[in-house]
């Protein structure tokens, strides 16, 4: 046994929902209820490789016509002009401030890289039960948790000018299909992240330093 | 028949003394912690535990202040344009709506919950909760509203909204006259509220509170 015991060392468990600490056996994992809660108690949550797996793809799937369909479309005096997301921050670089153009750019385009590439390598070290740098990997999935939302600011920022921008034939703005499949990734990828299970990195080789 | 699991089991006392890392499932042994102290796990760095400096009465007026502040920063008009002497203002009902009728009925949808049904919920249960919290009793539907709020979690997104809003206004800025109105005012005072309760150690309202015999 380590200097830090874990809980299945020991015979217990942290509820996932309210943190009391029960003793239980493996036997029945999933079979029983947190006392002070009602929550099921897992030691792991249930099939967190398949379903994060599933989501990540599934929200991968929706980032690419999320960056190649255009997200919004501005016409002003019959003259068409649509945007995509990249487009967008270029325009807010050359013509507005380059300090927000890096805000849009970092919400749109690297946080949901940095989702896609963390999540993808912390699934395929935890299922390896790699001990490669567990606690780095503990922190790069608590910055995916903290940052994930944040990928919103796009489609807020064209749900806000669609309703600000009516003025009939002189300036219109109208919302594109890549906004909805954009806010699906981000979605997607948020409950992705929400599935993983960060104790999983934990589990596998004995750690060599500790 | 009674379908729902059976409780595990659990020695109150021992429970109460130790702490299980929601991140890598190591057992610490549980230290007092004063007044704005955080306990962090000693192998992976997550927070296990966080001392609020802030007391239920305090918290429950906050709440109330960020009930006023929301319905402000909801009923009205964020931001006004105007091009040519024509104005046009919008509030975030005009937003949600607009997207409904524009054949984004999912931004709409996902709009509508984060930034106001879940809001709302929020703020109703935490004062709701709180009420009860001031004299260390649980509110009727305790253990259901913690569950409800835990699982809310990452959720809302009014802070996402606030920063949306600074950049549509620089957006718009190159076009229209830009007029903030005074929506956009409540929802700075909001994401201030935000950031507090973001420092909230919920979970020890549990074991600050109990329940009150049948």
């Amino acid at each position: 046994m380590s200097a830090w015991p874990r809980a299945a060392e020991l015979g217990l468990i942290g509820c996932h929902v309210c943190g009391q600490v029960c003793s239980m056996t493996d036997a029945d994992d999933g079979a029983l209820a947190c006392p002070r809660c009602g929550s099921t108690l897992h030691r792991r949550k249930p099939a967190a490789y398949a379903r994060c797996w599933a989501l990540l793809i599934a929200a991968f799937l929706m980032y690419i016509p999320a960056n190649i369909l255009p997200i919004m479309r501005t016409a002003s005096l019959g003259d068409i002009d649509d945007n995509t997301i990249l487009s967008g921050v270029v325009e807010l670089w050359v013509k507005g401030s380059p300090g927000l153009a890096v805000i849009v750019f970092c919400a749109s385009i690297v946080v949901p890289m940095l989702k896609f590439l963390a999540l993808g390598t912390l699934l395929i070290s935890s299922r390896r039960g790699s001990n490669w740098a567990r606690r780095q990997r503990t922190q790069l999935y608590r910055l995916v948790e903290l940052i994930g939302y944040w990928s919103m600011l796009d489609v807020f920022v064209v749900a806000l000018l669609t309703a600000l921008v009516r003025f009939g034939y002189f300036s219109l703005v109208e919302p594109l299909p890549g906004v909805v499949f954009f806010g699906l990734t981000v979605v997607l990828t948020m409950f992705a992240s929400m599935c993983f299970d960060p104790r999983l990195i934990w589990d596998g080789k004995e750690d060599s330093d500790d | 028949m009674d379908l729902s699991p059976p409780d595990a089991t659990t020695d109150a006392t021992a429970a109460q003394a130790l702490l299980i890392c929601e991140h890598c499932d190591t057992v610490h042994r549980r230290c007092p912690l004063a007044k704005g102290e955080v306990a962090e796990c000693a192998r992976c760095g997550a927070v296990l535990e966080r001392c609020r400096g802030l007391g239920a009465n305090t918290l429950l007026a906050l709440i109330l202040t960020a009930l006023l502040v929301f319905a402000q920063a909801t009923l009205w008009p964020i931001v006004t344009l105007g091009l040519n002497g024509q104005h046009v203002d919008a509030t975030l009902w005009d937003v949600i709506h607009t997207m409904w009728t524009d054949h984004s009925q999912v931004v709409a949808v996902l709009a509508a919950l984060t930034l106001f049904v879940f809001p709302l919920c929020k703020i109703f249960m935490l004062g709701w909760l709180l009420l009860y919290a001031r004299s260390g009793r649980r509110a009727p539907g305790f253990r259901l509203l913690m569950v409800t709020l835990h699982r809310l979690g990452p959720w809302t997104m009014s802070e996402v909204f606030v920063l949306g809003a600074l950049v549509s206004i620089v957006k718009a800025h190159l076009y229209f006259d830009v007029q903030p109105d005074p929506g956009i005012y409540a929802y700075a005072a909001l994401m201030l509220l935000i950031t507090i309760f973001a420092g909230v150690d919920l979970t020890r309202l549990w074991d600050e509170t109990r329940e009150e015999a049948p």
